[in-house]
């Protein structure tokens, strides 16, 4: 890269953020140059977001000095840093959703001619916008009809347009398809090019390594290191951020067990079609294909979340049906959903209670609850599976996401199940928590529990399953033994797995 | 001290609720020497009674993330049932009591198929009832006002359990609580009771806090649905009927406007319209508060629009201070 390309657009210096009570930044210092994207990571609490605010104007830092281009500024609000060229996508997009594209391009500043608004310039200009970024989307839709990932295209767009300079990315791709993942890191890759500054914030360290040129790793408010992303490796950010190293994350102990916990026979319903397949106690059953594949179908379907069309389920040798969720806990299963926050949790109610939620038939008799087998349950389970919380009675929606997910779990295991599906359960969990809920895994497999593991991160599902069953389109194109995870330089066949989860390979 | 109460629960819920109603009581007693007299509080606890089990019905509801605009309706329903059934003697009256309800629990039963079968928002399959009754009631009673109760029906809202002194005429009165603050003490233990310790109760909060995440942790949703519906029925049928023994007569329009009394109060005593949020207590303040302002402004000889603006004013600023609390 050439001189032009790396001059530094913006450079924080000792910043410093007090809480009441709280050092939620000390002495951190960050920049980012035209032309590169640099990612920021750390576990959550480790300041990331606080940072990125003080970058906004969000809040004020209270020590340090922002450079914007080698010249101090001080700006106090959102507004100001765009004027001074910063501008942030946000993982939950924030457009309003029945207004047209073009009208968000212009929110709170219409564009008048006599007094009028004048549509014609909305629309030429937010258009042009977008075509010169190659986003394919017509100016004159409304929002809410686009997917979230063309929602978040317009938002880029839209601080492109307000002539930002320096983009912040906070978990772009979370809420993102595969395939919409590949056409923002081809924007993000063609902004690169154009000269822009781009900080990058991911729990998915596979991303840092598509997509970034530097990475900055911070730990509990303070600064670690930046590193050029060539010429470090997963282990060693891994290392920086929680001071462990991927394999004891995935290093767990496995059960031998030939004993059948759950026979699925010819299943086909909506999404998936004559799918078999037996998972033995004690097994961790991965299941991998890509969005869409097919897999939360079927265990949705097992559980009786939704219903299918033929086929046979046995659990423990008996036959079963659920139509309903309630039959599904009846027997003994245990389903932990992909969206904990829309299907897991009742965000609004406190700890105690998620956790019961599932089992307060076990602890009734004559729909009367024991309130003291209630508050040992929760107290049994914040304890044993470390929720950090300051009481059994906080909201659920003040815990970090790793502890959610913990709460979760806690939930599942009060029905004392025999079978746990984990869909996705280290979605936007930090490292340390994703530790635990590894570790968690490994106790219920000790326990002789059967466990299936839907991940689309290879990495992980490769690394706690026993064996892999593979997907695409709604069929099974594949059924891998661990002992084949590996070739035979140890190294692990991400290939070989990608290739069947894309239908390329088959048995 | 201040901190700690802010952080405490009981404030966070309808502490500030409570305070309130504490001065304005002190206020009142100090302003109008009529206001803490026997008599006027006799009154007014029989006054709240009615709007205070309506509004205990709405908790309910709303803690689902409903909305029950019938209730008003129902209270017309029931009072014009009874009336009918025992004024044209078609049966006793502890039976045309007992159909009253059961009517009233049939309407709620219907609301809850709407809702949950049909997947209407609350608000339009109650609006869509609360229509229907208030025709229906109009059908049954010719629009005209019922009168002939019998004495023994009447005898409901006087009953009175205390002390029993003649005065110097010769006059029987009871000091004490009247049979009406009674039941209304009665749904209050029970309400209490349900969300303590029952089931049901927690299942109420879970579909209201995040319905997808109760029917997947094995919550029958259909069955808090109804569950809620039928007991705000109930709940509205035994306020219709208190309402027309304290009247006197069925009258058709009974109960109209009650469903904005009882959202109020129910608001007031921090319950969210978006579900998942409320409390028993907080109700019942509500509607004391709601009661006890209507009644000092008939002592104080104010314009009743004027203690409408303060009721107004109330929910505005209750739901600003909760936002504020939550920030």
């Amino acid at each position: 890269m050439g001189e032009v390309m790396q001059k530094e657009l913006i450079r924080l210096e000792g910043i410093t953020k007090l809480f009441p009570g709280v050092r939620a930044l000390n002495d951190v210092s960050f920049d980012v140059r035209s032309g590169e994207v640099h990612a920021l990571i750390g576990e959550n609490g480790a300041g990331k977001s606080t940072l990125i605010k003080i970058m906004m104007g969000v809040y004020e830092q209270s020590e340090g000095k922002i450079f914007i281009e080698n010249k101090e500024v001080n700006y106090r609000t959102p507004a100001e840093a765009l004027k001074l060229g910063l501008g942030a996508v946000y993982q939950d997009v924030t457009l309003a959703n029945h207004l047209t594209v073009g009208e968000n391009f212009f929110l709170g500043n219409l564009p008048r001619k006599m007094g009028m608004v004048d549509w014609n310039e909305i629309y030429s200009a937010s258009q042009s916008t977008l075509d010169d970024l190659n986003i394919n989307i017509d100016s004159q839709e409304i929002v809410g009809h686009l997917t979230i990932g063309q929602q978040e295209m317009v938002s880029i767009a839209k601080i492109i347009y307000q002539k930002a300079n320096v983009l912040v990315f906070d978990e772009p791709t979370a809420l993102l398809t595969n395939e919409e993942v590949e056409i923002l890191f081809d924007l993000i890759n063609r902004l690169r090019d154009r000269g822009y500054g781009i900080i990058y914030i991911s729990h998915r360290l596979e991303e840092i390594f598509q997509m970034c040129d530097r990475v900055t790793v911070l730990k509990n408010g303070e600064y670690v290191d930046t590193l050029n992303v060539d010429e470090t490796d997963e282990n060693e950010l891994v290392q920086l951020m929680v001071g462990r190293s991927v394999e004891d994350m995935y290093g767990i102990q496995h059960v031998e067990n030939e004993e059948v916990a759950l026979r699925v026979e010819n299943l086909t319903g909506n999404g998936f079609q004559d799918i078999s397949f037996e998972v033995h106690k004690g097994e961790i059953f991965g299941m991998f294909g890509l969005i869409g594949a097919g897999r939360t179908e079927i265990c949705r379907a097992i559980f009786g979340a939704d219903k299918y069309e033929s086929g046979q389920v046995y659990i423990h040798g008996k036959p079963v049906h659920n139509k309903k969720p309630i039959e599904g806990i009846a027997s003994s299963i245990a389903f932990l959903t992909e969206d904990r926050k829309k299907e897991g949790l009742c965000l609004g109610l406190d700890v105690e209670k998620n956790i019961n939620l599932a089992s307060y038939p076990l602890i009734s008799k004559n729909g009367f609850i024991n309130l003291k087998t209630e508050r040992e349950r929760a107290e049994k389970y914040i304890d044993e599976i470390r929720i950090k919380t300051p009481s059994r009675l906080q909201l659920c929606q003040n815990l970090s996401g790793g502890n959610q997910q913990k709460v979760v779990i806690g939930k599942w295991m009060c029905c004392d199940s025999d079978i746990f599906i984990f869909d996705e359960p280290t979605v936007g969990v930090d490292i340390g928590a994703k530790a635990e809920i590894y570790k968690l895994i490994e106790e219920l497999i000790a326990d002789g529990k059967a466990v299936i593991l839907i991940s689309s991160y290879l990495p992980e599902v490769m690394g706690l399953s026993d064996r892999l069953f593979i997907m695409s389109e709604g069929k099974c194109t594949g059924l891998v033994d661990r002992k084949d995870f590996y070739d035979e330089h140890g190294k692990l066949r991400e290939d070989m797995a990608l290739s069947r989860a894309s239908g390329i390979m088959t048995d | 001290m201040l901190d700690k109460l802010r952080k405490s629960n009981w404030f966070r819920g309808y502490g500030a609720v409570l305070l309130v109603m504490i001065l304005v009581f002190i206020a009142m007693s100090i302003i109008n020497e009529n206001f803490m007299t026997y008599d006027n509080m006799f009154n007014l606890a029989r006054s709240t009674a009615v709007y205070g089990i309506i509004a205990l019905a709405m908790t309910f509801v709303i803690i689902t993330g409903g909305i029950d605009l019938s209730v008003g309706a129902h209270v017309g329903l029931a009072g014009m049932m009874v009336t009918l059934l025992t004024v044209r003697e078609i049966t006793s009256m502890p039976v045309a009591i007992v159909l009253s309800l059961a009517t009233c629990a049939l309407v709620g039963l219907v609301n809850g198929v709407l809702i949950y079968d049909g997947k209407l928002p609350p608000f339009i399959a109650t609006l869509g009832s609360m229509t229907i009754i208030r025709a229906v009631i109009l059908l049954i009673s010719n629009a005209r006002n019922i009168t002939g109760l019998p004495p023994s029906f009447l005898e409901i809202s006087k009953k009175t359990f205390g002390i029993t002194k003649e005065n110097y005429l010769g006059m029987k009165t009871t000091y004490g609580i009247p049979l009406m603050a009674v039941i209304w003490i009665i749904a209050i233990l029970l309400s209490f009771i349900i969300f303590k310790y029952t089931t049901f109760g927690r299942n109420v909060f879970a579909c209201g806090s995040n319905v997808e995440a109760a029917r997947l942790s094995g919550i029958s949703v259909r069955k808090t649905t109804y569950g809620v519906y039928i007991l705000s029925g109930i709940l509205c049928g035994i306020g219709g009927i208190l309402l027309t023994s304290r009247v006197a007569s069925g009258i058709p329009t009974l109960g109209t406007g009650y469903e904005m009394d009882a959202i109020a109060s129910t608001v007031i005593g921090g319950a969210s319209m978006s579900g998942g949020v409320g409390y028993v207590g907080g109700t019942v303040i509500g509607s004391i508060l709601i009661a006890t302002i209507g009644n000092a402004g008939t002592l104080l000889g104010l314009n009743t629009n004027y203690t409408e603006i303060i009721i107004g004013l109330l929910i505005v600023v209750s739901v600003l201070i909760d936002n504020f609390k939550r920030r």
